[in-house]
């Protein structure tokens, strides 16, 4: 039987059979591989502990819905379209490049099972996405290289453009899907010529076009250009492959473990050292991370798994106030630096000890001007994490006791008086005892011996500024109308230490939380409830062994729904109210609706919505020890959050934490917006209109 | 370099609403929080900066009651190598001159070549320091707000003057120096420092063995009244809640020329 054109597995290359070259390529591209990737997974081997072999069913469900469905991405809709055509082209692509690497050593060679229609239904598809990732990376390369999306530029403090690695693996892909495609329309143009059998190609495809425009070519060139464009694609696909662990690419193996292994609670914090049980801390040589090596190995998958698509940075409230903070160059700086401690054999001297992060890498006003709001988290596409490695950056500093002066009062003070104004504890319940509060609202008070079936954990914020006192007279009559017997702690109660923990003072976070369960669990109460998200974060994912705790807008909601709490209409004409999330009540905890559905009760309300909301509200600068912190800024997070109100048409921010409205509250000053704009909290707004 | 800085316990004045007690001779202290003078945090925090510079070790002395021990707890946490506390009935009435008299009887058990004190205490007279060094016949200088170690003779030392001037000097050691704020950033004292330091041995050392009798303690000079100050002229406490406080200091303001 005539063959329409020599295979490269029959070829010859002056007198070597070229099948030694498609069989020396994959061997050398496949050793390569093997060492980059040994040298990728030492610093991991090295690493701190993580728990991440646990919960495997969630975990294959993220995986299914992450990594597979890619679900993450349409939030940013062109570039999430983009990147989903091209993991399908990856993914159905891959049987076809593995077919092609046997192709070269074996005639003809198919994948068993796909000689049958299976095998006629792939070709159709591969060449429908072998063209459709084609026409992908073109717009790609033009979206990176000539309109250039701001999210992807690189700040002069983080060093150099990355668009020359982005357009370069873009035109390495490219290359595939054109001398795929060509090695296929040569040999259908060639069978075509010699009137013989031909494989179906796909109208329109690349395959298809190339045939075209090969029509009138001479075989002998078809024959040149069939082995010229299968060791092309042979070549730049190892080349690829080899070239993934030294970059950004390294996502592209890296993502299914890592999504695999992404964390899988909000709102929680990971301790100290896994293993370490909370008695045995003291034993610990250091705290935290100090060095490069100091990161779990799920935390340093991260970096490699880092796309670079600054997702997280386009959604950092820090770095839009343009504080020294930028998630995605956490990230990068990290990878940089392990690149640097374990470089590729010859360069440089191997397994070098790294130098401490904090003065090196990253600067100390970078890792305090987090606020822990989770924007970054619920964006990267890839279930990178960034809380816990702030935290274990700080857990680093407070260790070598390099922590700013303004957080070293609020600290000592919260572990002299349990709050971080350093007010003396017995004024801790002086917002229930107000004579004209007190005369129509009374308030139990544990201290006293009084008991109930609810706890009401106020907090410090709430319990000692005079504005945010006011919440906590609202709640308190809120409760009292809903008929729900409750008690506060008091003098008992201490900060919650919330931020004490998450700005990396563990042991004294740990004082606290003692202190509070066991105020809690004396107090005899069945459930807590609190307005506040940060105590109320607190109280759900830091404490253990005390009652249930829900945040006032459930309870609120609950009464509603139960007819124990009447709402009277609106009372004001021209006010156009917009729910502001907080950070801890919605993306940590995930009371999106809860509060809005709230807000609906009270009849004739107008309500808009930001456009930022729900899992992408905006941080309004910080709650707890945030608010002593001096960060080196632009502009306040606030500000920018109530000029997003503004535009959205609103002229009352409702939201429902002390911190957001002290936050708001001041911006609405500094923006001048005094007069035309009104910050509330939820529970006072409820306050005003309950029926009584 | 061998460095003792002397410390104080004083209640903490940013943590504390100080009132007069019911006699009217003292502050009532049963709801008081106490730490170290800030002024000699700041002092350990240097001796511990020169120590990483050019070797040596800190030593950090108080004179109380075992009570005191937290505070020396605290800087040891912080990075002083040893703790000594100067602790004796005999020593509860005595004045500053006595507490000099006490630290000098320290100072003579041990070989130090830098003593430094605070400038001054939140409930001090500024004056244990400059008497340390009369009684010792040592050099001194007061309100230190920069060290440099010439060599293990000689430092170079700063003092800000008058109208935002610095003034450098050269002192021979051993010498005593009195510390002022803002001279370095304190570090940070976590829980877990404290802890660590626990259970270190802190040496107490009693009138007996500093070979000092009650007589040489006792006070010449006495507390005789305490008292919040009658208002003055021209002295107006201002009322209200903390937004009303603040209107009335801003018309004010206004009014005087002091805001445009």
């Amino acid at each position: 039987m005539e063959t329409v054109l020599i295979s490269p597995a029959k070829a010859w290359f002056f007198f070597i059979p070229t099948w030694i070259f498609s069989f020396l390529i994959p061997v050398a591209g496949v050793a390569v591989f093997t060492y980059l990737i040994a040298l990728r997974l030492a610093p991991l081997v090295r690493a701190a502990p993580d728990r991440r072999f646990n919960r495997i069913p969630e975990r294959l469900r993220q995986v299914l819905k992450i990594w597979l469905g890619q679900w993450r991405h349409p939030r940013y809709m062109l570039a999430g379209v983009l990147h989903i055509i091209l993991f399908a082209g990856f993914l159905s692509l891959s049987i076809r490049s593995s077919q092609m690497v046997i192709l070269g050593m074996v005639d003809g060679f198919v994948f068993p099972g796909f000689d049958s229609f299976i095998g006629a239904a792939y070709d159709i598809l591969r060449q429908i996405m072998a063209t459709a990732v084609f026409v992908v990376v073109v717009v790609a390369a033009i979206r990176r290289g000539i309109f250039k999306p701001a999210r992807y530029a690189v700040p002069a403090q983080y060093g150099k453009d990355h668009t020359v690695e982005a357009v370069f693996v873009l035109a390495l892909i490219g290359t595939l899907m054109v001398t795929e495609a060509l090695f296929d329309s040569s040999l259908a143009a060639a069978a075509h010529q010699k009137g013989m059998h031909a494989e179906i190609l796909v109208p329109m495809s690349l395959a298809w076009i190339f045939a075209r425009m090969l029509a009138a070519t001479p075989a002998e060139s078809l024959q040149t250009l069939h082995l010229v464009s299968y060791y092309l694609h042979d070549l730049t696909f190892f080349f690829f492959l080899c070239f993934l662990p030294l970059g950004k690419h390294f996502h592209v193996i890296t993502s299914i473990f890592n999504v695999f292994f992404m964390r899988l609670d909000k709102g929680n914090v990971k301790p100290v050292r896994h293993g370490v049980a909370d008695d045995k801390l003291d034993d610990l040589e250091s705290f935290g991370v100090k060095q490069i090596d100091d990161f779990t190995w799920k935390h340093m998958l991260d970096f490699y798994s880092c796309a670079d698509c600054g997702r997280c940075s386009d959604n950092c409230p820090a770095n839009a106030a343009g504080r020294p903070l930028s998630p995605r160059f956490i990230t990068i700086k990290a990878r940089d630096q392990i690149f640097k401690s374990y470089p590729v054999y010859p360069i440089g001297a191997p397994f070098t000890k790294s130098p401490p992060l904090i003065g090196g890498i990253y600067s100390e006003a970078e890792i305090w001007s987090c606020t822990t709001c989770g924007a970054c988290e619920e964006e990267c596409p890839l279930g990178i994490e960034y809380i816990d490695k702030i935290i274990d950056l700080r857990r680093g500093m407070v260790d070598d006791g390099n922590v700013p002066q303004s957080l070293q009062k609020p600290l000592s003070a919260i572990e002299k008086r349990g709050n971080p104004w350093g007010k003396m504890e017995k004024k801790r319940a002086d917002w229930a005892k107000n004579k004209e509060f007190a005369a129509d609202c009374e308030v139990k008070l544990v201290e006293a011996g009084d008991t109930a079936e609810t706890l009401y954990f106020v907090d410090s914020i709430t319990s000692y500024d005079d504005r945010m006192q006011k919440i906590a007279q609202a709640t308190a009559r809120v409760l009292t109308t809903a008929g729900i017997d409750f008690a506060i702690l008091g003098k008992e109660e201490k900060d919650s230490g919330h931020e004490v923990r998450r700005f990396g003072e563990e042991m004294l976070f740990q004082d606290l939380r003692s202190h509070n369960t066991e105020m809690i669990q004396e107090s005899g109460a069945k459930r807590i409830v609190t307005a506040d998200p940060h105590a109320f974060n607190a109280l759900r994912k830091d404490y253990k062994d005390i009652p249930p705790t829900e945040h006032i807008s459930q309870t609120i909601l609950r009464s509603i729904q139960e007819g124990r709490l009447r709402l009277k209409p609106v009372d004001s004409e021209g006010k156009i109210y917009t729910y502001h999330d907080p950070c801890y009540l919605g993306r940590h905890n995930g009371l999106y609706e809860e509060p809005r559905q709230v807000l609906d009760t009270i009849s004739g309300l107008r309500r808009v919505e930001m456009t930022r909301s729900r899992d992408r509200s905006f941080c309004c600068g910080g709650g707890g020890l945030m608010l002593f912190y001096e960060p080196e800024e632009e502009q306040r997070m606030g500000v920018i959050r109530v000029k997003m109100a503004a535009d959205a048409g609103a002229n009352v921010i409702v939201t429902a934490c002390p911190f957001c409205l002290v936050n708001i509250e001041d911006a609405i000053k500094v923006a001048g917006l005094e007069g035309k704009m009104e910050a509330i909290d939820l529970v006072e707004l409820i306050d005003q209109h309950a029926e009584r | 370099m061998e460095i003792l800085v002397c410390i104080k316990r004083v209640p903490d004045t940013s943590e504390n609403e100080i009132a007069l007690n019911s006699a009217g001779n003292d502050i009532e202290r049963d709801d008081l929080v106490y730490s170290v003078n800030e002024w000699d945090n700041y002092a350990v925090e240097e001796a511990i900066q020169i120590v990483d510079r050019v070797g040596g070790s800190v030593t950090v002395v108080t004179v109380g009651d075992d009570e005191s021990e937290e505070v020396l707890r605290r800087e040891m946490a912080m990075g002083a190598n040893k703790g000594l506390l100067l602790a004796d009935d005999a020593f509860a009435e005595t004045d500053g001159r006595g507490i000099a008299t006490i630290l000098k009887a320290a100072v003579a058990k041990g070989t130090y070549d830098l003593i430094l004190t605070g400038a001054l205490a939140d409930d001090g007279a500024g004056q244990v320091g400059g008497m340390l060094a009369a009684m010792l016949d040592y050099p001194f200088a007061s309100v230190v707000n920069k060290i440099e170690t010439v060599n293990d003779k000689t430092l170079k030392i700063g003092r800000e003057i008058e109208g935002g001037n610095q003034e450098i000097s050269e002192i021979s050691l051993p010498c005593v120096l009195s510390i002022q704020t803002g001279i370095n950033e304190p570090r940070y004292v976590g829980i877990r420092g404290i802890r660590k330091v626990a259970s270190v041995e802190i040496p107490t050392l009693a009138a007996g063995d500093l070979g000092l009798d009650a007589a040489a303690l006792a006070p010449k000079v006495k507390r005789l009244d305490y008292f919040v100050p009658a208002l003055g002229k021209g002295a107006e406490m201002l009322e209200g809640s903390t937004e009303e406080i603040i209107a009335k200091l801003l018309e004010m303001l206004k009014a005087k020329g002091g805001l445009k």
